[in-house]
């Protein structure tokens, strides 16, 4: 913090020595932005520039020392790649774009930003304000078309607004349930000079980040828990954006209750902590699905029973006693009913919560998880990580990268089966590790992602997991990896199918393959091309070297892994069906 | 605040949702969009200023279920300009709309019976001129159909209804909410 405002005094110094000292300093709008930018401490952006936003890029080129803008190839990957940078560091990500075409390009971004509740700030060019409204070239009303996909947004007429809007923006999208904003500037209010100062928002009168927790409630849910015979936690995200993984952990050891966790929650404990049982869901682990119609108290922390977690919901839960601790109102009672509502942030909920805990244990009910555990490695786990007939399985692969990674990697996957298999067998030891589009299901999301990742976590490994399909969505991001050598670990698995649809056809559509057979490129070419090093294998007996050398290196490195072709992810709640029916094969 | 289990009806219901707003360009298409996203019809919609300075007042009436018209407001509390919003069956306010009926000046001297139309609907006479005449009512929904029907068969030039307007039975406390900040 000390550095930044540091920064914004001295090139505000260095302004006021060269123009006469008693008179007020006026800065253009453009320029006032990028001190925004560096006030709210942003290092990092990346976008694409245009004529709307031509005079932000003349100042992010004056400011290149303080501000690193990377240049994606499209502005869905501006998005993506913010998106993965506040999602690995708990920061504000932030994309920028020209109007028009520019703005459109993020929608998909904002869209994934929001439902997954990632900070992020978008700033986009507009027209100039006496053209708004004349269809002008590359007008296009962003703010009319972002609005159901952001937490906020607002469009900048004047310069004088920037201060204070951006201030607002990023309070807006860091606060609370984090989210998406989209702040739209005319080219005009980007030329206008202006005197400016900039004072860091701490509130807005309407607006209620974090509810009071009710302490009634939190006795409520205690007396629920202390009784419970059976009691189940299935956490999400809300535990990793409210920075609970401590008191989480505390909970589930203090009052030994098996937990789970939904598809965003994934890596706030460790995967190998005793008492994790997995992931609910669709795809999830067959023992947590199933228990979850036979537990007596389910606890869902930060998490928002989506119905690819809960199956059919009429059928969801009923015997149990349902807590839900959560910070957005608007989810009680928005598709499971809470017997107990807590409401609040999570760190400060689960801390409130724990004094309340007694001692206890539920090694009886945790035996049935684990039971159910070893079912589903017979029939499944075991075929998908130790495979023994030929073609190599998804599975596999990630195993091998857990144990080349120790379990620190960060892992970014895309959308489809590998997503599925990726989130079912990548081992977490570190929160924060697992990056993925969960509630929008972006194709495209992993490559972009993975590079702003990387450039959030520059100590890690990122290792982005995608499939043929989708990485052929946001293929031209390899650009930057080869412009900027970011050190990303790209696996490519290779099925030849867009395989999570294909799957559905096999088991649903009898087989018939509509449009799911892909006609690959040679990908390693592809990546060659960028100057990427790159590898392909087909055989089992390079996977455990291949994958080493490739954890190993300090380069940017792509593999394809060419995968059975008709795999399939099991186990599976065929969607419209009860978390009961959960299928294993 | 929160019901219990299976406390919701399922029965299609009048809810009146009143939203307490700053007053911003960009929020009634916010609101808008919640409904549109449900495939849910607002069946009428007023936008006014409130008891409060500078806070704005949305007066929306939908018919739908329990279950929906509470996920409804709680996505629009959710919006950063909105302060709060409720919402209430007709048994918890007192609501009102306001029509006008422009009809032609001769039937009020030819037609004995629009005289009385007009005094037994407690209506007003607006404005008198050569060729038409503008009544105006207030009342419930019902009541203003009603003076329609009785009016239709002499020749409505125009009408228009506007949307509901409506206070709430019990206390808002928009104030002390505000005063929290
Ligand atoms: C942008 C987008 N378009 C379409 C889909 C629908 N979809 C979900 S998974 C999938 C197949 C993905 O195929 P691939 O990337 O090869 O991964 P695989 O399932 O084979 O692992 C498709 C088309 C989607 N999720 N996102």
């Amino acid at each position: 913090m000390k550095g930044v405002g540091w920064r914004l005094m001295e090139t505000l110094k260095e302004k006021k020595t060269s123009t006469d000292s008693k008179k007020a300093i006026q800065i253009s709008g453009a320029e006032a932005l990028i001190h925004c930018l560096l006030a709210e401490g942003v290092e990092t952006m990346y976008g694409y520039p245009g004529g709307a936003i031509m005079p932000v890029y003349d100042e992010l080129y004056k400011f290149q020392d303080k501000l690193t803008h990377i240049l994606t190839r499209h502005e869905q990957g501006a998005t993506h790649a913010a998106q993965g940078y506040a999602r690995v560091s708990g920061r504000v990500g932030v994309a920028i774009a020209t109007s028009g075409p520019g703005a459109t390009n993020l929608v998909t971004g904002l869209a994934d930003a929001q439902i997954d509740s990632t900070p992020m700030v978008c700033i986009t060019g507009q027209v100039t304000r006496e053209l708004l409204g004349t269809d002008a070239f590359q007008e296009t009303d962003i703010i009319g078309i972002s609005t159901p996909v952001t937490k906020w947004n607002y469009q900048i007429t004047e310069a004088s607004e920037i201060p204070e809007v951006m201030a607002k923006a990023f309070y807006i999208a860091k606060s609370g349930r984090p989210g998406p904003v989209l702040i739209d500037i005319t080219k005009n209010a980007q030329i206008e000079k202006f005197e400016f100062s900039y004072k860091k928002c701490t509130g807005v009168r309407s607006y209620k980040p974090v509810p009071k927790p009710e302490i009634s409630a939190i006795q409520a849910a205690a007396d629920l828990i202390n009784n419970a015979k059976k009691p189940f936690i299935v956490w999400g995200q809300g535990i990793i954006l409210g920075k609970a993984e401590k008191e989480l952990k505390q909970l589930v050891e203090k009052a030994g209750i098996p937990a789970a966790w939904t598809i965003m929650g994934a890596s706030a404990l460790d995967t190998d902590h005793r008492l994790n049982v997995g992931m609910v869901g669709m795809h999830g682990n067959y023992g947590p699905n199933l228990l979850t119609n036979e537990c007596d108290v389910l606890l869902a922390i930060g998490m928002r029973f989506d119905d690819r977690v809960t199956g059919r919901l009429k059928d969801y839960a009923k015997q149990a006693k349902v807590i839900h601790f959560e910070i957005d109102p608007s989810e009680i009672n928005k598709n499971v009913f809470a017997d107990v509502a807590v409401l609040g942030n999570s760190k400060e909920t689960l801390g409130l919560l724990l004094p309340l805990i007694k001692d206890s244990k539920h090694e009886a009910w945790h035996n049935i998880f684990k039971e159910k555990y070893q079912i589903e490695f017979d029939t499944i786990i075991k075929n998908d990580i130790h495979p023994t007939k030929p073609g190599l399985t998804m599975g596999e692969v990630i195993e091998e990268i857990n144990l080349a990674s120790n379990n620190k990697a960060v892992i970014v996957t895309d959308v489809g089966q590998h997503q599925m298999i990726a989130c079912r067998y990548a081992k977490f030891s570190q929160s924060k590790s697992n990056i993925t589009s969960g509630g929008l299901g972006t194709m495209g999301f992993a490559l972009p992602a993975a590079i702003g990742a990387k450039m959030g976590a520059m100590d890690r490994e990122v290792v982005a997991i995608i499939g043929d399909g989708g990485f052929q969505m946001t293929i031209q991001e390899l650009g930057v990896i080869f412009q900027h050598k970011i050190p990303v670990k790209i696996v490519v698995l290779n099925n030849d199918h867009l395989g999570m649809v294909r799957q559905w056809q096999e088991l649903f559509f009898e087989k018939r393959y509509a449009s799911t057979v892909m006609v690959n490129p040679d990908f390693v070419k592809i990546a060659e091309g960028y100057s990427i090093e790159a590898k392909r294998i087909s055989e089992r007996k390079d996977l455990k070297a291949t994958i080493q050398e490739m954890m190993a290196s300090k380069n940017p490195y792509f593999l394809e892994v060419k995968v059975e072709q008709e795999g399939n992810v099991f186990p599976m709640i065929p969607s419209g069906a009860s978390v009961s029916e959960i299928r294993l094969q | 605040m929160h019901k219990r289990k299976g406390k919701w009806l399922m029965e299609n219901k009048w809810f009146t949702i009143s939203v307490y707003s700053e007053n911003n360009v960009g929020l009634l298409n916010r609101i808008s969009g919640i409904f549109l996203k449900r495939h849910i019809n607002i069946e009428s919609l007023n936008v006014s200023k409130s008891e409060i300075d500078d806070v704005s007042k949305f007066t929306i009436v939908v018919n739908t279920t329990e279950k929906w018209v509470h996920n409804i407001v709680g996505q629009i509390e959710k919006q950063i300009e909105v302060i709060k919003a409720f919402y209430h069956t007709d048994d918890e306010t007192i609501y009102q709309e306001s029509a006008l009926f422009k009809i032609a000046s001769g039937l009020l001297f030819d037609e004995r019976q629009i005289q009385n139309i007009i005094k037994d609907n407690n209506a007003q006479i607006v404005t008198v001129s050569r060729d038409f005449f503008v009544i105006a009512k207030s009342g419930r929904r019902s009541e203003v159909d009603e003076m329609y029907d009785q009016l239709k068969p002499y020749g409505i030039m125009q009408f228009v209804r506007s949307g509901r307007i409506s206070v709430t039975k019990d206390v808002m406390q928009i104030s002390a909410i505000l005063k929290e900040f």
